[in-house]
């Protein structure tokens, strides 16, 4: 439906251009046309937004009060607040949900200082003038670019419980050893460790070349002074890239936190075929998957996902809030 | 900065270590890949470069060659056709858009725009299960799996933010040589803006051809399945047939990958770009 919006937008462009053309400078005129070409510009756009961000946001919230089940010969009845009462206290469906939240928070709580030091760390390392620089860089940003289905299927062979495995074959040389097969993704102790693992492996180079953009806002002579001043390397990096780049730092913190509760695929496809254990690694998202597509409960769904969306926009909030100090766009 | 050799050469070693490690995922996979499938999972000689031969490659073509299984070149075909409606269309239609809402002054526009900005809050997931449930009737097709995803939020603003930084003299003497505001932004402004739109076609790209939760969603037949969703199909084969899994991987990231090599600049520059902003 809006596929075809953008050739009648440009077929009605050209049969509006000409006639102004006629009269020379005709500033006033035009400008009280430009609404009809803005409009038809930013048509398309709007009418793909509205039907498939706008109007299903809302419908998110309009389901969510009601009983409606994919499938069902029974129409849907209203249900009231009922949904979200059985999220949080009924003991059957509260336990997956609430157990789904604290994941997300462990996840987050977790993946968030990791994740952003080590990006730091890295972006630090790399922001000096080295020859071959740029291809560390470019390996470093590599796995951002890996699709997560893949990374989890190479990393359910890294983490494999077999003595075969990566990791417990290192850690067996390492121990001399003493190390034995360990089930990385069943093992409830180390499921979630699994995950925040190939997660961040897939995501650091992201936050790195974000990171490294700040660093290199940071004028130069500002180390150079420091330097002067004979600081040391730890004293300029306290006092003068950290605050140089607080603003960056702050951003990319929130941005991962928002990232770090839309946390999906790795986790469907390791519960589903690698034997990840499912109770102490499945997300909110996971949880709103599961019901709508495998329990039909559309309703119930539906109330899950308004509660991830509210977590989501207190998150971005912040992040506005403290990553905009001057009000200006 | 004036750096001795040995503190060079210090840097050198710590950077090449790090990206040892870093690397090593990578590695297994593509070594993986060309490896006898027996000897994909055997402690660290799976690091060994032994063995190698193209025969996982020719198997997973050979494996997914009927139409119970689907067919290789059709997932990748879906994955590349959803891709380029995703990505070209994009950039027509919020390019458009930016520039209609931002770059010609009318009443509501800035409104609209706001409504733009409000609407990048929400996240594709706080919309799955409802469009799941509105647009079901349209399940196992391409244009259910392509056509929301064309109108983003995200890449209107990355444009409206580029096309506010142009000098407004070019526009207005496009605008009194007699040039209405489409010539003017598709013969002027489109040319002066190749950065913004490599980044965000490299951005959309990147996104559109790892997508997974949609799919999963929306897709069962095989006749439909972009790449990704296909690839958790058949890693989920029992036993699984380890050699010719990573050959599939392989494939799946090669086209990223060479898009990757020759427009680094353009990714890097996208990535740090849109934080930059916030």
């Amino acid at each position: 439906m809006t596929s075809d919006s953008p050739a009648q937008a440009l077929a009605a462009g050209r049969a509006k251009a000409p006639p102004p053309a006629s009269a020379r400078p005709g500033r006033p005129g035009r400008r009280n046309r430009e609404w009809v070409h803005g409009l038809l510009m930013s048509a398309p756009a709007l009418a793909g937004l509205i039907a498939f961000v706008g109007v299903p946001f809302g419908y998110a919230v309009v389901l969510s009060l009601y009983n409606v089940r994919l499938g069902s010969p029974l129409p849907p009845s209203f249900f009231g607040l009922e949904q979200y009462r059985r999220l949080f206290t009924d003991p059957d469906l509260s336990g997956p949900f609430l157990r789904a939240l604290l994941n997300n928070l462990v996840f987050a709580a977790v993946v968030v200082p990791v994740q952003t030091a080590l990006a730091l760390g890295l972006a630090v390392l790399l922001n000096r003038t080295l020859k071959a620089i740029g291809f560390f860089r470019s390996l470093f940003f590599m796995p951002v670019v890996f699709p997560m289905a893949l990374v989890a299927v190479v990393w359910r062979l890294i983490l494999a419980r077999s003595d075969q495995g990566m990791l417990n074959s290192v850690l067996h040389h390492l121990s001399l050893g003493h190390w034995g097969a360990h089930d990385w993704l069943g093992s409830a102790a180390t499921a979630m460790v699994s995950v925040i693992a190939l997660s961040i492996w897939q995501g650091v180079g992201f936050q790195m070349v974000i990171l490294l953009a700040g660093l290199q806002q940071i004028p130069a002579e500002l180390h150079e002074a420091a330097q002067l001043d004979r600081a040391g390397r730890w004293q300029r990096f306290c006092h003068v890239t950290l605050p140089g780049i607080r603003g960056t730092l702050v951003f990319v913190a929130l941005l991962t936190s928002v990232l770090s509760f839309r946390v999906f695929d790795q986790v469907y496809i390791l519960i589903r075929g690698g034997g990840l254990n499912e109770d102490a690694t499945h997300t909110v998202m996971y949880e709103a998957v599961t019901t709508a597509f495998d329990r039909n409960d559309i309703g119930q769904a539906a109330a899950v996902t308004v509660v991830f969306f509210l977590i989501v926009v207190v998150l971005t909030l912040l992040q506005r809030r403290f990553v905009r100090p001057d009000p200006e766009d | 900065m004036t750096r001795t050799p040995l503190r060079r050469t210090l840097d050198y070693l710590v950077l090449s270590v790090l990206a040892f490690i870093f690397v090593l995922p990578a590695l297994y996979l593509f070594l993986g890949s060309f490896k006898p499938s027996d000897q994909v999972l055997s402690g660290l000689s799976g690091f060994l470069p032994t063995h190698l031969t193209l025969h996982n490659y020719r198997a997973v073509l050979a494996a997914l060659d009927s139409d119970s299984t689907g067919y290789f070149w059709h997932f990748m075909g879906v994955s590349l056709l959803l891709a380029a409606v995703v990505v070209l269309g994009g950039l027509v239609v919020n390019s458009m858009a930016a520039y209609g809402l931002t770059r010609l002054r009318w009443r509501g526009s800035s409104a609209l725009f706001a409504l733009i900005l409000l609407l990048m809050l929400v996240p594709f997931e706080a919309v799955a299960v409802p469009l799941f449930y509105l647009l079901n009737g349209a399940r196992n097709t391409l244009a259910v799996q392509a056509v929301p995803f064309v109108a983003n939020a995200f890449s209107i603003y990355q444009f409206a933010t580029f096309f506010r930084a142009l000098p407004v003299s070019i526009e207005e003497a496009a605008r009194i040589d007699g040039a209405g505001p489409w010539r003017t932004f598709f013969a002027v402004v489109i040319p002066m803006s190749r950065p913004v739109f490599a980044s965000v076609a490299i951005l959309t790209f990147l996104t559109q051809w790892g997508s997974f939760l949609w799919p999963v969603l929306m897709v069962s037949d095989p006749s439909e399945r972009p790449l990704p969703l296909e690839l958790s199909v058949f890693q989920g084969q029992q036993p699984p047939d380890w050699g010719q899994i990573l050959a599939f991987g392989v494939l799946l990231v090669l086209p990223v990958l060479i898009v990757f090599a020759f427009f680094q600049r353009w990714f890097v520059q996208g990535v740090a770009g849109s934080a930059v902003k916030g």
